[in-house]
């Protein structure tokens, strides 16, 4: 398993979560941002899933357990908050490490250095709408709580580098990634007058298990839906 | 077709009266608007213009919009099915430029007096249209190549006319439209061809979709020129070039060697070459199928309606927090710190 797997997953399968809200949007404007964070992800995923082999067989027929993502990703998109905490939590992560991607000389450099412009532009929208929301109406501010708490205990696994995932050998500092996503995470939470979650950081096995191919329930359907098409015709070309 | 008559002979004598009447109020602004439409010159929001034109052209560019984003849902049932990484990249693209139409529409209409708000309530209330082609389910993954080729290219023939449409926003609003749908219509056709060529099944599931698809496509261009409510007036006005019939025999003409190429049947044997008229005739178009889904009775009204509906219900608490901040924070961006608010500004 290489890094590249790993991280294309996360971009792929936050891709696939962004692509169902598609005509369910509060309001147009979502329609186009969340349909154009979801296509900048999947670029990403197809340039890093082509690193490691052919981008269709590595997204429609590996199994359930061969998926590297962190299953803070694969989580169910709930209401409009609960979408936007997933997108705050992961879009700084992932904007602080692209950035450290591209400043140095690794494989991942050119990549990230593309993707890092695109990734600036989700963060941004991830944190003018826990502004929104937190600071919006009492109904908003206390779903964007909700999100933030519901949603908190899978980000320990974003700095927990599995062995195995390639993830642990990339040069990057974890333990000052994670104090930069938290001090970065709550000065929004707290400018969004809502609180920093308190909770335990580990998921439903342990921090790290999704990088290990351990996820949780929802994810087996998603795949379901996404490869069904793609099994039904083996061989087949589109 | 007794309803559509009565529609179009209470249209007409309404519209004329509201024509004398305009005339009659403002004669000198009305000869003014005449000669303006005769000169092909473009009508713009601050002009005067009767106000049946007005009506005529919130009507029509709000039926658009709406179709636009109505049209995302059939589509969008395929996203996370799409069978290749680089086809579900295409159609998130796809669908995300209907939003962008929708956007750049309602825009428009709102600089004739009305706005996004009210004609999403009329949407949602039943009491605007859109497309009827936008009632039909889209059931394999070819339908999201039928729809690229036949429905984009319905929608082009259309939509290439209104690029000189007498309305500048509309008009102007049409050539960004047109340039993003011919590239709709080309990845349709590509994907249609690549099934075509493709294994046995999927060049089953290619014809199956062209199959159900190609009548309601030649629906598209609405009742037969004798039964056409607004026609008459809309080409007068030259907010229409050219009449329904006219469209679509063009467009027939166009997808019959398009059909060809691509290795596939159209669902009509009355379809031939006919030397006289240079052009192809073909079959009698199931009007009364046509009139049901108009109604209300296709295969998906009340699907499409509810989840657009929902979508909006469901949104509320979102757009109402929004503007409850924006007025808390009356710069509008969030984060911003509110100190460079200028005179005028403050009021969100």
């Amino acid at each position: 398993m290489t890094a590249a797997l790993a991280l294309g997953d996360d971009a792929l399968v936050l891709s696939h979560r962004l692509g169902e809200w598609a005509g369910h949007a509060p309001v147009l404007e979502e329609e186009v941002a969340l349909a154009n964070i979801a296509l900048d992800l999947l670029g990403q995923a197809r340039v890093l899933l082509s690193l490691v082999g052919d981008e269709d067989e590595l997204a429609y027929l590996r199994e359930e357990r061969a998926f590297r993502n962190v299953q803070l990703v694969e989580q169910p998109n709930g209401d409009f908050a609960h979408t936007i905490a997933r997108q705050l939590f992961f879009s700084v992560y992932q904007h602080l490490l692209y950035e450290r991607l591209a400043a140095g000389d690794g494989t991942f450099a050119d990549l990230a250095a593309k993707a890092v412009k695109e990734v600036a532009y989700h963060r941004d929208h991830a944190e003018q709408w826990t502004l929104r929301l937190g600071g919006g109406t009492a109904e908003s501010h206390e779903r964007m709580q909700r999100g933030l708490d519901a949603l908190w205990r899978f980000t320990g696994e974003l700095f927990q580098p599995v062995e195995g995932t390639g993830v642990e050998s990339i040069g990057v500092d974890w333990q000052a990634l994670r104090a930069e996503w938290l001090a970065a995470v709550t000065d929004v939470v707290e400018r969004a007058t809502l609180t920093v979650p308190t909770g335990r950081q580990s998921g439903a096995w342990q921090a790290g298990a999704g990088r290990q191919g351990l996820h949780t329930e929802s994810f087996g359907k998603m795949i379901a839906e996404m490869q069904h098409l793609h099994r039904s015709h083996p061989g087949a070309s589109w | 077709m007794a309803a559509v008559t009565a529609h179009q002979q209470k249209h007409a004598a309404a519209g004329m009266a509201d024509r004398a009447q305009d005339a009659a109020q403002d004669p000198v602004r009305a000869a003014a608007f005449d000669a303006a439409v005769a000169a092909d010159d473009r009508i713009e929001p601050r002009d005067w213009m009767p106000e049946a034109y007005r009506a005529s052209l919130v009507r029509q560019m709000a039926q658009h919009a709406h179709s636009e984003i109505i049209g995302m849902q059939p589509e969008a049932n395929w996203i996370t099915r799409a069978p290749s990484l680089r086809r579900k990249a295409i159609l998130m693209a796809k669908v995300q430029d209907e939003a962008g139409h929708g956007l750049y529409l309602y825009s428009a209409a709102e600089t004739l007096g009305t706005s996004r708000e009210e004609l999403l309530d009329k949407l949602h209330a039943g009491r605007q249209r859109y497309s009827s082609i936008f009632n039909y389910p889209t059931l394999t993954w070819a339908d999201v190549g039928a729809i690229g080729w036949l429905v984009d290219g319905a929608a082009i023939t259309n939509q290439v006319p209104l690029c000189r449409c007498s309305y500048g926003p509309y008009a102007r609003a049409m050539v960004r439209i047109c340039k993003e749908e011919s590239f709709h219509q080309r990845q349709g056709y590509e994907l249609l061809l690549a099934l075509s060529r493709g294994t046995p099944a999927q060049h089953e599931m290619a014809q199956d979709a062209v199959n159900r698809w190609w009548w309601p496509s030649l629906m598209m261009f609405g009742p037969p020129d004798e039964a056409s409510a607004h026609s008459e007036q809309s080409m007068a006005w030259k907010i229409k070039r050219h009449s329904n019939d006219e469209l679509r025999r063009r467009f027939v003409d166009i997808c019959v060697p398009q059909a060809e190429a691509l290795g596939l049947t159209l669902p009509d044997p009355d379809i031939r070459w006919n030397e006289e008229l240079g052009r192809h005739d073909f079959g009698d178009i199931d009007w009364t199928e046509f009139q049901e889904v108009l109604k209300g009775n296709g295969p998906c009204n009340e699907q499409r309606l509810a989840q657009r509906r929902t979508a909006h219900q469901e949104g509320a608490w979102v757009r109402d927090a929004a503007a409850a901040y924006a007025t808390k924070h009356a710069t509008g961006r969030p984060g911003s710190t509110g100190t460079t608010t200028q005179p005028g500004e403050a009021t969100a």
